[in-house]
């Protein structure tokens, strides 16, 4: 378990002092895909070596398994990081090793025998779908294959936790897809918990179970992803989650006659819903803007309802929706 | 001009030293040359670390005022002109081999002028590595020792490797220099004969094969720097 409390974090610039985290605190259980989300600059990176000690936070603590990291010797915090392991944007391979060396180097530095390490390597090269590449070197394999050796790197000291700073950023989306399954896979068959840092919602979406949204040094929510990318609360949460966000452009006008409608794996066929309100209640509505995707057989996704009529139309829509399952609808937009 | 410098005489006197001392002489060259080089190494590539890992953000931060000094005297024993160094550590020479005169001896104050150097360069290749690396390799938990031992210094090879052949002909051509003050090689030949003598054709043939040296010394460095990079092979 990893148990953030109160974490700060100041950089001092020629400026000026910058807060980049203020007071954060959050829990990640064992086992946990926990995303961190937020725009850049939102200070996703920071907190996230604040896990490991690579940034020293100017206060609060991070205590993993009970242990508070920022109070350990320099010794017994190399020993945690042999616990808890990262992989990067830019991968950061040894570029002057083979593959095979590069995923031998965290067994070297933790005093592991050459030949321990080799067949460890040899195992995970296997695990990570590389098993030809053990002595090709790094500037010759492709973005993702060269992630693939960076997890197998991270995986070689048999870590607890394993922190993912913008690891799909510099992939294109089928390689981020193949990589995201990797970490998908090694979560749920070695139990490893994850923390993933990103800025796109569909990594998001596609691994982890619970999500925090980080804004501006804070945290503007957390919850479990199904929560949050429903019923987004806070300003950050809607930016993100709500891409392409009319709230901004729609008139003032409009938005009072406009109602949000969530779908929240409401069933496709099921719910042919803005006809059949139509049909049943004879109100008419105009959809402003609408981004519904079907996962399964199932739709998530929203949509804005433009509806005429005055208030008590709108009430009566407001209710006719609601009693739809999974369909969740909000008047505040 | 060019008549008198080839005439007969000039020619025959100038192939008898070319027969007799030349092959000592570039032998002389070559010994100096790499020992200082490997002297200069020994010294300068654990300051040129010092000098990248001791800063504030640098893997093994030290004090300021140690860094400081380790700068100033660096910067200072480089703004010597090599000729007036070469002087002024006679007294060293002597008490570290014997004497102050001879092949040897030159070994001394080439060091001295070469060791500062090595640590710049060796500071630039190693400045030139991506931080990114030294990060990942912290957040497996690699101590200071380790990075540089197994990161900072193993992925710069290519780099120090062409650094260091930029040492080998600098130092070259200041071990002809060391000719002026009793030092062997090619260079006490072309002073000996071309400056004090008038012999020039000697003095010629002298630099040429001073060239032809650094051209060797150049190509052998740039093929293992290139050789060396596994980020270029196929």
């Amino acid at each position: 378990m990893i148990e953030i409390q109160n974490l700060s974090k100041t950089f001092k610039t020629a400026d000026g002092t910058v807060d980049a985290l203020k007071n954060i605190t959050l829990t990640v259980n064992d086992g946990d895909i926990y995303g961190i989300i937020g725009m850049s600059g939102a200070g996703k990176s920071t907190l996230v070596r604040c896990i490991n000690m690579l940034e020293r936070p100017t206060e609060g603590k991070v205590i993993i398994d009970g242990v508070d990291v920022g109070a350990l010797s320099a010794a017994k915090l190399r020993e945690v990081r042999r616990n808890v392991t990262m992989i990067f944007q830019s991968f950061n391979l040894l570029m002057q090793r083979t593959c095979l060396d590069n995923i031998c180097f965290p067994l070297e530095l933790a005093g592991v025998s050459r030949a321990k390490a080799k067949k460890r390597a040899l195992e995970l090269l296997e695990t990570v779908g590389l098993p030809d590449k053990a002595k090709a070197y790094p500037s010759r394999l492709s973005g993702g294959q060269q992630q693939r050796v960076a997890i197998a790197r991270a995986l070689a000291t048999d870590p607890k936790i394993l922190l993912c700073d913008e690891a799909t950023s510099a992939l294109d989306p089928k390689t981020t897809e193949s990589i995201l399954d990797l970490i998908k896979d090694i979560n749920k068959r070695l139990g490893i918990t994850v923390i993933i840092i990103t800025h796109q919602m569909s990594v998001v979406e596609k691994v982890c179970n619970k999500v925090a949204i980080l804004d501006n040094g804070s945290i503007a929510e957390e919850g479990t992803v199904n929560d949050v990318f429903t019923m987004p609360k806070s300003a950050a949460a809607k930016r993100l989650v709500f891409t392409s966000n009319p709230d901004d452009n729609l008139p003032e006008h409009l938005s009072k006659n406009s109602i949000r409608v969530i779908y929240n794996g409401a069933l496709v066929a099921g719910t042919p819903i803005i006809a059949k309100m139509a049909m049943d209640k004879k109100i008419a509505a105009n959809i402003l803007y609408a981004q519904t995707k079907c996962i399964g057989d199932k739709v998530y996704g929203n949509m804005i309802l433009g509806i005429d009529g005055g208030d008590d139309c709108l009430s009566s829509a407001v209710e006719y929706l609601e009693n739809i399952p999974d369909i969740i609808v909000r008047r505040d937009i | 001009m060019i008549g008198q410098l080839f005439s007969n005489e000039a020619v025959s006197e100038a192939l008898q030293i070319i027969q007799n001392e030349f092959l000592l002489a570039i032998w002389e060259t070559v010994y100096v040359t790499l020992l200082s080089t490997l002297f200069s190494v020994i010294i300068g590539l654990p300051l040129g670390v010092l000098l990248v890992v001791g800063e504030k953000d640098g893997v093994l931060p030290l004090p300021r005022p140690v860094l400081t000094v380790l700068g100033v005297v660096i910067n200072l024993l480089r703004s010597i002109p090599f000729l007036i160094l070469m002087i002024l550590v006679i007294p060293l020479t002597r008490v570290i081999v014997g004497t102050s005169v001879g092949t040897t001896a030159s070994i001394v104050p080439l060091v001295i002028a070469a060791a500062p150097f090595v640590a710049r360069l060796v500071e630039s290749s190693l400045r030139e590595l991506n931080p990114n690396i030294i990060e990942a390799a912290q957040s497996m938990g690699a101590s200071p020792m380790q990075i540089i031992a197994k990161v900072m210094i193993p992925e710069s090879v290519p780099s120090l490797m062409s650094n260091l052949t930029i040492a080998v002909t600098t130092i070259l051509g200041y071990s002809a220099m060391s000719g002026i003050i009793g030092g062997g090689g090619l260079g006490k030949i072309a002073i000996n004969y071309g400056y004090y003598r008038y012999k020039y054709l000697v003095m010629l043939v002298a630099v040429f094969f001073l060239i032809v040296l650094v051209q060797i010394f150049q190509s052998i460095g740039t093929r293992i720097s290139v050789k060396s990079d596994k980020r270029l092979r196929n």
